[in-house]
């Protein structure tokens, strides 16, 4: 049975954890861009940004005060048990998110779209956000927080079967230069494509990808995976680097997510992460042992899984996760 | 690239600025600010241009420089503040306000994220002797939380909220900032903007346009889009 107050801490934990260090993966992406960078502008943000990623972890101080909009992925087990249920948890996530805001602290973002009140807390009506999915056959529970900012660099369009990898080519280049201009897109960064669904699954789907997995993770289809491969090619040859200026560190990797679409469409989602690319994950297991990481694990085969049936986990592994 | 920090040319102002401080500043080069800066964004425009709330006494004299941004800060139990990280916020939204803001606030410095456009530096910054810095990232938030020594005052917390009210920092050796456009409205953004598009033909030689258009790729309602 996994308790409330172990899931507020737990959420209390990984917002600090996200807003603070610079996910690994990520920041090896970086360095590794850096060091091919020959556009000296552009080498010079990415080496700034490097250096305001060590200062954020020595002091523990947020790396961006832009603390976007903060949000929660949580993936439950089939086997989970709850002590408050899915309302005491989502409660917990409420609680944790007003918390940290105080304690961490992070900037209070969240305000009514109108009247733009501000609970100074980052919590309101529908804020934050959380995201549900399952796998079957564990009794741990992962919750997943991104803090994304949410102004610049995600567009979406209906693209239709004619347009092609031409017209998945074109938007991916429209999106990345429209929003990479004087660095509006905070680039470079982890760029999610979503493709197919329907409208509002699209959407859902490319921000996954882009917040969701890690630099360096391919999709399991092959001619998916390299066209991921292909797009990131494209997104670093577009001659732009850091802040819009001249250079070619653009994409820190690209991922593509899909979803079966209406027969007559091709819908299409960009989302470009950020330099600050901030995530943090925690498995909750059933005897309420935390274990705190970077990586989300967020699409699993289970999530991606084609027809009725879906293969079964080995039975022996089934409690290891 | 090895080290592209050390390459560039790097300047340490102390605010307020006098006019001096700025005439032989170049695009591209790194600015570090010392003394007392202060936050203003679109609440406190609003505030103060549109609903007449008079300005914080004595705040032109103590700082001349205007930070687009809302800080990681929190108010504590003890009426205390702590800031954690400063990030700005994109400061073209806010184009409408400068010119009564300049003239009224006589701020030299506009430091923000993304610049404004070369009509606003023309027509608005260069007349009032300003420049605008940007910052670098985006979102330097921690090495820029280091610089703040102290919360001189908060100004509109209560009715503004955290994000949107006038805080008044005291700054040492904070930044790093880049010098987007200089006293004569010479834009950083926009020379790095000419050079990447004369690329873009080339780029988008080959793909075929969608089937369907949308409002945006032409600007006459009256055009069908397929």
């Amino acid at each position: 049975m996994i308790d409330y107050q172990t899931i507020e801490n737990a959420a209390r934990r990984i917002m600090a954890n996200a807003a603070i260090d610079i996910p690994p993966d990520y920041r090896q992406g970086i360095e590794d861009m850096a060091k091919w960078e020959e556009g000296d502008l552009s080498c010079f943000v990415l080496q700034t940004m490097i250096d305001n990623w060590n200062a954020a972890s020595e002091d523990r101080r947020p790396m961006c005060a832009d603390t976007g909009l903060p949000r929660y992925y949580v993936k439950v087990g089939n086997n989970a048990r709850l002590s408050d249920g899915f309302t005491g948890l989502e409660r917990a996530l409420r609680s944790a998110t007003a918390l940290a805001t105080h304690d961490i602290p992070l900037r209070p973002n969240r305000v009514h779209p109108l009247w733009r009140t501000d609970h100074n807390n980052n919590v309101g009506i529908n804020a934050p956000e959380i995201d549900w999915s399952f796998e079957p056959d564990v009794d741990w529970i992962d919750i997943t927080t991104v803090h994304k900012g949410g102004l610049f660099g995600t567009d979406y369009r209906m693209l239709f079967p004619g347009d092609g990898i031409d017209g998945i080519k074109r938007f991916f280049l429209d999106t990345l230069v429209a929003f990479g201009k004087r660095g509006l897109a905070c680039q470079p960064a982890i760029i999610g494509i979503g493709l197919g669904g329907s409208k509002d699954i699209t959407m859902v789907l490319g921000k996954q990808a882009a917040c969701l997995r890690t630099v360096g993770e391919r999709n399991p289809d092959p001619q998916i995976a390299e066209l991921e491969l292909e797009l990131k090619k494209l997104g670093n040859s577009i001659g732009m680097g850091a802040m819009g200026f001249v250079g070619n560190a653009m994409v820190a990797d690209c991922h593509i997510e899909v979803g079966y679409t209406h027969t007559g469409g091709m819908p299409m989602s960009v989302h470009a992460f950020c330099l600050s690319s901030r995530r943090a994950t925690v498995r909750i297991h059933a005897d309420g042992k935390c274990e705190y990481r970077h990586d989300p694990r967020w699409f699993t085969p289970y999530m991606r899984r084609e027809t009725v049936e879906w293969p079964m986990p080995n039975r022996s592994e089934k409690q290891s996760g | 690239m090895a080290d592209a920090k050390s390459q560039r040319k790097t300047v340490r102002l102390k605010v307020p600025v006098e006019a001096q401080d700025l005439a032989d500043l170049e695009i591209g080069s790194v600015v570090y600010l010392d003394g007392v800066i202060y936050t203003g964004r679109e609440g406190v425009y609003k505030k103060v241009l549109e609903q007449g709330a008079a300005l914080p006494a004595g705040i032109s004299e103590l700082s001349n420089a205007n930070f687009h941004c809302s800080p990681a800060a929190a108010v504590e139990a003890d009426g205390s503040y702590s800031v954690g990280g400063v990030t700005a916020t994109a400061s073209f939204r806010f184009s409408k306000w400068m010119a009564d803001w300049l003239a009224l606030s006589r701020a030299k410095i506009i430091i923000g994220k993304g610049g404004m456009s070369a009509a606003d530096y023309r027509d608005i910054l260069v007349p009032a002797g300003a420049i605008y810095l940007t910052t670098v990232g985006y979102g330097t938030g921690a090495l820029l939380g280091r610089g703040i020594k102290d919360v001189r005052a908060v100004h509109w917390l209560e009715e503004l909220g955290n994000a949107q009210a006038m805080w008044i920092f005291e700054v040492e050796n904070f930044g790093p900032f880049l010098v987007e456009s200089d006293v004569r409205g010479n834009s950083l953004f926009e020379q790095q903007g000419r050079l990447i598009n004369a690329n873009l033909e080339k780029l988008y030689r080959g793909l075929k346009a969608p089937a369907l258009s949308r409002y945006g790729e032409t600007d006459d309602r009256k055009d069908e889009l397929i």
